[in-house]
């Protein structure tokens, strides 16, 4: 007997045009809006910014960037410890910050400095952090922003939670969260996709691709074609964008950010870029990259292409040493600032492990004072 | 009051707090539909609703890291991992994480959070079902690890522990989930956490044990009391902050020290009770302190299980070579 039960036809949804559904990684397509001079490429795709948002853009990247390279030589003085340094993935940074609000949330890793910046994260704050001071994670300026996270990859977890929050408490909040091009292959990466995803919760998980992770190329950690196709399979949206092109990631952001607001759940944004600088102040990058591949990135150097284009349109009309004079003068005060705080106390190493101390921690505080005591008097 | 085993009375202590607070929330894998494989707990999603008992997908890092990020945003999550050793793909979260955002933070972010899991052997288990990993969680700086011993317990204990604004690790034993019925208050009640509980008072020898050992050394102080040895058990309760004061004060009395649990001897709770009984109570000590433990050895499958579970003549046998030392 024929059954006369049907299996439905399939019917193709038709979905709106998105950069999403139009930069498909599983072709391998890439978001790119202006290219290496500064030239618009894709009039459609160009997010509608007024100039003196494409000026306070570019003088966010600019002071991220001084930041940065001022921290790399307190370092190199000795006046802080190991650094990561930020060098050429500011853009990235400078685009999530444009967009995201006082309430959203950021779970960073740790080279997030610009994003973490325009939360309202100070200099001084970072500074003091890496100077070996648990203060500078007590942002006292910043809402919402968690502090850096070295276990690689555990991060994206939090934001992954921090959206069941969000969404199990119906506020209108989003989270950004970002690892990098090492970190998609640990498995807390795939959890929180998944968990991301059949949760569907606000997050927008941003892989910063710097092409290595310490010594290790990205072709070393992965078979896929790219990162951003590994969202295919979690059945959330991805896109590989050019991370070097503001314009680009601002698109991405644009889109990921509403779809986390209506409820449309989470979106991965590979963002390729180079990190111009060392895994952190201890690694030397000449043991494993050559200078013809440096000096080929260089040419994709996120600042000097907003530039071009600004110049291009006639925009920029800034004194930029003047400008950078001002940058150093305001990060330095901030330097003295985190040099000058309060000295390191033996209860900052007690007090903040439980919200209630047991007396276990108080007999060992206390025994130490005993101690210091009796150093003291000896002298 | 109702009769209630371990299971209900977890349940009832999760229906309480779900029911006054509205940030609990409680999750894991089969935690929500089924009631979790144990049915602890049962009924609460058709209760509460999907959004409030729920299942996860199946990944151990995932259930704590989500937790976590829920825990620092508002809300009291309550997370079952399934078993005792498949808490490890978690382990990254809980020591690189859980319990140190607070401290990470200084204090910015707390992080209320409870992670429950059924431990211990005895049930003829598959691998990795029958293990106790409390030593691992005991050890690491910003937890708190609960183990409760009977209904009554284990439902002040597990309120305590939501209402702890530190992550807790509550450890449930699986072996008398449901093996001791006790009348427990329908009523809300707590437990303070870091307290030990003199379940019997003696004079000639103190016991230390916790979980399901507290029964078999019930067991084996009907075999003292025989011989005519006045046994003085001490139910920890809470393995970390232990509660060095009771079991001190109790070392000082008996003179003697014996600690009985499953895990293995080597680094263990008992190893931490030995140097206890030696910082807290060194000149009152008339014997050795002794640990009566699981060997340094993967729990055997069913066949060998018997001879490495902690039986109480091996425990009166130890009480006996103490005593007489």
């Amino acid at each position: 007997m024929i059954s006369n039960i049907k299996a439905p036809e399939t019917t193709k949804i038709k979905l709106p045009r998105t950069i999403f559904k139009d930069f498909d990684p599983r072709e391998d397509k890439i978001l790119r809006i202006i290219d290496n001079e500064g030239e618009v490429l894709n009039k459609e795709l160009m997010p509608d910014l007024d100039d003196a948002t494409i000026i306070k853009a570019y003088k966010s990247m600019l002071f991220t960037r001084i930041t940065d390279e001022m921290a790399v030589s307190y370092q190199r003085q000795g006046r802080m410890f190991t650094y990561p340094p930020n060098l050429g993935q500011e853009a990235i940074q400078t685009a999530g910050g444009l967009i995201i609000r006082e309430n959203d949330w950021l779970a960073p890793a740790f080279r997030e400095i610009g994003i973490m910046m325009a939360k309202g994260v100070t200099p001084k704050e970072l500074f003091l952090y890496y100077m070996g001071n648990e203060q500078g994670s007590n942002f006292r300026t910043a809402n919402h922003v968690l502090p850096i996270c070295v276990p690689i990859g555990s991060q994206l977890l939090h934001a992954t939670g921090i959206g069941y929050s969000i969404k199990y408490q119906k506020k209108d909040e989003v989270v950004f969260t970002y690892v990098g091009d090492g970190g998609t292959s640990e498995g807390d990466f795939s959890e929180a996709l998944n968990f991301a995803g059949v949760w569907n919760v606000p997050v927008i998980f941003t892989i910063q691709n710097n092409q290595y992770a310490i010594s290790v190329p990205v072709k070393s950690q992965t078979k896929s074609v790219n990162l951003a196709i590994k969202a295919i399979a979690f059945g959330i949206p991805g896109i590989k964008v050019d991370g070097n092109d503001f314009f680009a990631m601002y698109a991405a952001y644009k889109e990921a950010f509403d779809n986390a607001r209506s409820g449309k759940g989470p979106t991965l944004i590979e963002a390729l870029t180079y990190r111009k600088g060392a895994h952190t102040t201890s690694d030397d990058p000449t043991k494993y990259r050559t200078k013809e591949e440096e000096q080929e990135w260089d040419k994709t150097d996120p600042l000097i292409r907003l530039k071009k284009y600004m110049d291009k349109k006639g925009i920029w009309k800034e004194n930029e040493e003047q400008l950078i004079e001002d940058f150093k003068l305001d990060i330095d005060k901030q330097f003295t600032e985190a040099e000058n705080f309060t000295a390191y106390k033996l209860e900052d190493i007690f007090q903040y492990m439980y919200v209630d101390m047991p007396d276990i921690l108080k007999k060992q505080k206390a025994d130490y004072e005993q101690f210091q005591n009796w150093k003291e008097n000896r002298k | 009051m109702s009769v209630m085993t371990i299971v209900q009375a977890i349940n009832n202590a999760l229906d309480i707090k779900l029911e006054e607070d509205k940030s609990v929330v409680v999750y894991g894998e089969d935690t929500g539909l089924e009631g979790g494989v144990f049915r602890v707990t049962e009924g609460l999603q058709k209760k509460y609703g999907v959004e409030r008992v729920f299942d996860s997908p199946l990944a151990e890092s995932a259930i704590v890291g989500a937790g976590l990020g829920m825990a620092l945003s508002g809300l009291r999550p309550v997370v079952e991992l399934q078993f005792d050793g498949f808490t490890y793909p978690a382990f990254n979260q809980i020591i690189s994480n859980v319990s140190r955002m607070h401290n990470r933070s200084r204090g910015v972010y707390k992080i209320p959070m409870v992670i429950r899991f059924p431990y211990g052997g005895g049930i003829n288990a598959l691998e990795h079902h029958s293990e106790s990993p409390e030593a691992l969680y005991a050890h690491i700086p910003g937890l708190r690890v609960v183990i409760p011993s009977t209904p009554h317990d284990a439902k002040g204990l597990l309120i305590s522990a939501i209402e702890s604004d530190d992550p807790v690790i509550f450890m449930e034993p699986k072996r008398i989930y449901r093996a001791i019925k006790q009348e427990v208050s329908n009523e809300k009640y707590t437990i303070p956490l870091g307290k030990a509980k003199v379940v019997t008072e003696g004079t000639d020898v103190t016991i230390v044990a916790f979980g399901a050992m507290i029964r078999e050394c019930q067991k084996a102080i009907v075999l003292a009391k025989e011989a005519g040895i006045s046994v003085e058990l001490i139910d920890l309760r809470t393995i970390y902050p232990i509660d060095k004061e009771t079991i001190a004060e109790s070392i000082k009395k008996t003179g003697r020290l014996i600690v009985v649990a499953e895990a293995p001897e080597s680094f263990s709770v008992g190893a931490e009770l030995m140097a206890i009984a030696n910082e807290e109570a060194f000149l009152y000590l008339e014997a050795p302190p002794k640990r009566v433990m699981g060997f340094d050895t993967i729990v055997p499958l069913a066949q060998g299980e018997q001879m490495y579970m902690i039986t109480p003549d091996r425990i009166f046998y130890e009480i006996e070579r103490t005593v007489k030392f």
